[in-house]
């Protein structure tokens, strides 16, 4: 059974957590052209109250190259994607994919227990568990009666 | 981390196809994916990126010189989860091209790993035939 009490309370959590996402997004410089996007790889944020998880479609990216690091609340992602061998005679008609090294800084609006995060790689999506920190869930203080 | 390019913000922009611009059966929203083409004694190659897409959802067709690209994006959210902020939408991937080679239809190879679909198309070879002048 869900308790209402308990139901409300991370609903009215989601929603500080949307808000703090907001705040933290509108102060970083907007991409040319207007867009969002405020770094690469373009990052979805996702809430269940309790921590967050961070997606980002990351295609062909050697894992060994792939480095993930969590710091009180603080997310960096770094890694390469590297051009592909094709030998030395090759003509190229069209290059649109990116290529290079990359690295990206996300602030958490909590701080996260780095020893539970987890990230999976699959078919070039990269999805990374961030849970907060035990210290940083809220906590309910009771009044006693006096 | 230094040396080396460094990719742009740019990149992680994803084009998305106009509803109206292309007949698709599903309604979903559709993305041009980013290509590599290029070209060597033998073959063409093109590389797409498609993240999200697997082998099974992927539809790869060449009729008349006309190659197309399909990937079918099913990538579920994660579970019990809101999103809070958004920087990239997801959809499926769709583009064609035209090929001035002639290919070898017989022997295009594509391998998808991590999302990035590697393609050869191997160019037919031209058949070489002698002509001998006949003196009269």
């Amino acid at each position: 059974m869900l308790n209402p009490f308990d139901f409300r309370s991370s609903v009215r959590e989601m929603e500080r957590l949307r808000q703090e996402m907001n705040r933290l997004f509108d102060q970083v410089d907007r991409a040319p052209g207007g867009s969002l996007i405020s770094g690469y790889p373009a990052m979805n944020i996702w809430s269940d109250g309790e921590g967050v998880t961070v997606t980002a479609e990351l295609p062909g990216v050697n894992l060994d190259e792939l480095d993930i690091a969590v710091q009180g609340n603080s997310l960096t992602l770094k890694g390469n994607r590297s051009h592909p061998d094709l030998g030395e005679e090759v003509i190229v008609h069209r290059q649109e994919r990116s290529y290079g090294h990359f690295r990206r800084v996300l602030q958490l609006p909590f701080e996260v227990e780095a020893g539970a995060v987890e990230a999976a790689y699959e078919n070039g999506v990269l999805r990374i568990m961030l849970p907060r920190a035990e210290s940083a869930k809220p906590k309910k203080i009771t009044v006693k009666q006096a | 981390m230094a040396e080396g390019h460094e990719i742009q913000v740019q990149d992680a922009e994803k084009q998305e196809i106009e509803q109206s611009s292309a007949e698709r059966t599903r309604s979903r929203r559709a993305f041009v994916p980013r290509v590599d083409i290029y070209e060597t004694n033998d073959a063409i190659i093109l590389i797409a990126d498609m993240p999200g897409v697997t082998s099974d959802s992927l539809e790869i067709t060449l009729e008349q010189g006309v190659l197309t690209l399909d990937g079918y994006v099913d990538t579920p959210d994660p579970e019990d989860h809101a999103l809070a902020y958004a920087e990239y939408r997801v959809g499926d991937y769709v583009r064609s091209f035209t090929l001035s080679n002639q290919i070898n239809q017989d022997a295009i190879e594509a391998t998808l790993k991590d999302g990035v679909l590697h393609l050869q198309l191997p160019k037919e070879k031209p058949t070489s035939r002698k002509i001998t002048v006949s003196s009269s």
